[in-house]
């Protein structure tokens, strides 16, 4: 029923749809209103640089879905960044596997400290992470007295083109390794929520906590596979960031959270559990992200941006939140009472 | 109204408990209560609240342990102790009166959440899962797209989808707790017939419920709790309401008609032509001093918009309210307040009392401004004002510092009501102020609004059910589709005639 396809997919996925349209909108807009939007080069580059935020994305998707929140997985991945430069050096440098190893059991475990807090103290995951955020900044702040690291293995800081191409004009575009693990991440965390039993549990238990208690679904496990699998994208993430940074600086993912959030959100996932997609996620980071370039290439001035981007994440997420004809509704009669 | 019999041939009940009692600290929730399932019959547990019918299913379902002694029967076979996944895999299934139903995932899912149950991850097989759906949902004969989402559905499709969910676990006995409670009426007679279909199939079916007239309508006998022991167990033909109540109290009720002429007192509230559309027409009515008025008619006939825009919360299209004689231009309900009119909501789990709350907090909402000291809120005028209507109302209360949620339903409502008599009305709109209150305590409830009538109040009494109007108003109004279409005189008319003419 190819006819059925478009209003299926509005009923369906509201968000999803909504954001696919504003995003085309958008890039449409700077394709035929800059001359270097629409370059391999660009897309490639627009690739590169949103890999880090996409994978905290898909973790903090999870979470969400599960109902809880976390706004201390940045920190955790620059406490992460600094436990696997440290623990590299001691083994005399290692290498991608065993980096990735170390920085998936740091941020694993660091995620468990969330879970166990949450789940056996019942403190709820804002309150929880708040404290974890200023926890575990502290204690980096306090052992690394605020010391960047610029002296790290090879491996790590070296440039790794997967894919180059050389456009008309003789520059290079090129797709580096940050977007094939960053492609492993999101495509582990939609079989996750999407395909396997445990996945589903998460939505069932983000939805009706007391539901899928009843049904037997273990809620100890809910939390810690929620805020664990958080903990493994923030510690791969900030693997990544550092590849692409190039050095180790203790605050250079604070504020990073909220951005990371707000694309959540932008993309569907609903605060209070149940609600979100893999897709939302993609969509949701990449009309910051485009957002972002889109005004760097008019030449708006970069002090701008984040007004910008706010406003836009504002407007997008009341658009795709309440269908405008819905809302008018709904504001009449709240006038009327 | 026939229901389907219990199959003849199979007389072996599919559940059996004897001999249950349960104690908690001290205090026996059930005593020596026996109670038995037959195979395919349609079944009722009437009690109070504290009787000890969430007790009773607890035990079957393997929540409680109950004391030694008892001895359970399952399909013939006896067993020692009952644990969750042994009632589980007897085909015993409850659905709560939340349902516990997933509102963002699918219909599809929501039925067929076993398969994704259990500890080790595996893959989902959502085509089986769907396939699971489509056949549940077909033996109930319902036509639910599966793939939609849960929350784009009312509350009594998603009832059908717990009973289809009930289904796919093999349930052999599905205990419904409060199944009707919001549901309008054809809702309600869709899940009857639901019910008779699940029956014929052999499935047992246990409701409990506070509706009384429901309960002697589908089912065919009737357990009857109180003070955790066992009634007796009855045939629900030939029963009346004013005798289940007995069973159900222990006590006797007043069940004559208290109507009384009122006309020589002056209009208190007259309502003239008022209409909105898509909620109400062209309602004309007037309440004297000291007069109670009922407004009868099914959920969605417009009722409680009527009631909101009296209460200032609703604009009305066109039309004119006038309070003793003045005409009022309410902009919000702090108009309909100031000009002495008060609104028992339907809703007083959410909308009628702040829950967590103190009893006293509440208790003083309408009227701040008469417990001001000099600038502040004076303690000692407050203290005063509360324990006058604690007495007043004879609300129950440990202490009146303690959370309106520690009430029972009944002091509840009394605490609702004491709010705003509190704040001295002409007017009191009481929309359905028996909502979640047991039987013995409506009694209270309504013995509260014959007093307050009898000091002049006068009384908007909204109720869809017939009976509490027909015993405790002087005139009834029946509303359909937005319409007053009929004023009754309980004096001139038989309640049989009244719920005939309201339920037609």
């Amino acid at each position: 029923m190819p006819k059925h396809v478009v209003p299926r997919l509005l009923r369906a996925h509201p968000t999803e749809t909504w954001l696919v349209i504003v995003l085309a909108v958008i890039c449409a807009g700077l394709s035929l209103t800059t001359t270097q939007f629409l370059t391999v080069a660009n897309v490639f580059n627009l690739l590169n640089t949103s890999s880090v935020n996409l994978i905290f994305a898909v973790g903090l998707l999870v979470v969400l879905i599960a109902g809880g929140i976390d706004i201390s997985f940045a920190v955790a991945a620059s406490v992460v960044q600094y436990v696997a430069a440290l623990a590299l050096a001691g083994i005399g440098g290692g290498g991608w596997l065993s980096g990735l190893a170390i920085a998936a059991l740091a941020g694993m475990t660091l995620g468990a400290v969330n879970a166990a807090l949450i789940h056996y103290f019942r403190i709820i995951s804002i309150v929880v992470t708040i404290a974890t955020f200023n926890i575990f900044f502290g204690l980096l702040m306090f052992f690394t007295h605020g010391v960047s690291i610029y002296s790290l293995p090879e491996w790590w800081t070296r440039r790794a083109v997967l894919f180059e191409y050389q456009q008309a004009n003789g520059t290079w575009a090129e797709l580096t390794l940050p977007v094939l693990i960053m492609s492993v991440c999101v495509i582990a965390t939609w079989v996750l929520i999407r395909h396997t039993t445990t996945g589903r549990q998460l939505y069932a238990f983000g939805d009706h906590p007391e539901g899928a208690k009843r049904l037997g679904i273990n809620i100890a496990a809910m939390h810690f596979i929620a805020f664990g699998w958080l903990g493994l994208m923030a510690g791969i993430g900030g693997l990544v960031q550092v590849h692409y940074a190039q050095e180790v600086v203790p605050n250079a993912l604070i504020g990073r959270e909220l951005d990371v959030l707000a694309a959540v959100v932008l993309g569907g996932a609903r605060l209070g559990g149940g609600r979100g997609t893999v897709l939302g996620c993609i969509l949701g980071v990449f009309l910051v992200s485009v957002t972002q370039n889109g005004l760097n290439l008019l030449g708006v001035s970069p002090y701008a941006f984040k007004m910008i981007v706010g406003a836009i994440i504002l407007a997008a997420i009341s658009l795709s939140s309440a269908p405008l004809g819905q809302m008018l509704a709904r504001g009449r009669q709240r006038w009327q009472s | 109204m026939a229901v389907a019999a219990p199959q003849p041939q199979d007389p072996t009940p599919v559940l059996s408990l004897q001999n249950v009692s349960v104690t908690f600290g001290g205090v026996k929730a059930l005593q020596d209560v026996s109670f038995e399932v037959l195979p395919g019959e349609v079944q009722c547990i009437a009690g109070e609240n504290g009787s000890g019918k969430s007790t009773l299913i607890k035990v079957i379902t393997g929540i409680y342990q109950p004391a030694p002694g008892c001895r359970f029967t399952v399909a013939g076979q006896s067993v020692q102790t009952m644990s969750p996944a042994q009632a589980r895999s007897a085909g015993v299934v409850v659905i709560w009166q939340d349902l516990a139903l997933f509102n963002e995932m699918s219909v599809a899912e929501n039925i067929g959440i076993e398969a994704v149950l259990g500890a080790t991850p595996r893959l989902v097989d959502h085509a089986a899962i769907r396939r699971t759906a489509e056949n549940a949902l077909a033996r109930l004969g319902a036509d639910i797209d599966v793939d939609a989402r849960l929350s784009e559905f009312a509350i009594a499709q998603r009832q059908i989808v717990a009973i289809a969910r009930a289904l796919v676990r093999e349930a052999k006995v599905i205990f419904m707790d409060e199944p009707t409670s919001s549901l309008t009426r054809t809702e309600t007679n869709r899940l009857l017939d639901i019910v008779r279909t699940l029956s014929a199939q052999g499935i047992a079916i246990v409701f409990v419920s506070h509706r009384l007239a429901e309960v002697l309508e589908i089912s065919k006998r009737v357990t009857v709790l109180r003070d955790g022991r066992l009634v007796g167990v009855f045939e629900s033909a030939g029963m009346s309401q004013s005798r289940l109540t007995e069973l159900m109290t222990g006590k006797t009720f007043d069940q004559s008609v208290k109507a009384a002429d009122h006309a020589v007192s002056p209009v208190v509230l007259s309502v003239n032509g008022l209409s909105r559309r898509g909620d109400y027409a062209e309602i004309s009515l007037t309440i004297r001093k000291g007069e109670t008025v009922g407004l009868t008619g099914l959920l969605g006939a417009g009722r409680t918009e009527l009631a909101l825009s009296i209460f200032g919360m609703l604009q009305p299209d066109s039309g004119a309210i006038s309070i003793d004689g003045v005409p009022l231009q309410l902009r919000s309900n702090r108009d309909a307040i100031r000009a002495g009119i008060g609104y028992l909501s339907e809703d007083r789990l959410s909308l009628g009392l702040i829950q967590p709350q103190s009893i006293e907090d509440n208790l003083v909402l309408p009227v701040l401004d008469r417990i001001i000291g000099r600038r502040l809120i004076s303690t000692r005028k407050k203290a005063a004002l509360v324990a006058r209507w604690v007495s007043d109302l004879a609300i129950r209360v440990g202490r009146p510092v303690d959370p309106v949620s520690t009430l029972s339903g009944g002091n509840q409502q009394r605490v609702a009501i004491a709010k705003w008599l509190a704040a001295g009305p002409k007017l009191i709109i009481l929309d359905s102020p028996t909502v979640g209150v047991d039987v013995g305590a409506r009694a209270g409830i309504f013995e509260i609004v014959q007093r307050l009538a009898h000091e002049g109040l006068a009384i908007l009494l909204i109720s869809d059910e017939v009976p509490e109007v027909y015993f405790n108003a002087d005139r009834v109004l029946h509303m359909a589709e937005g319409r007053i279409v009929g004023e009754y005189d309980p004096r001139r008319i038989a309640l049989t005639e009244l719920e005939a003419a309201v339920y037609a």
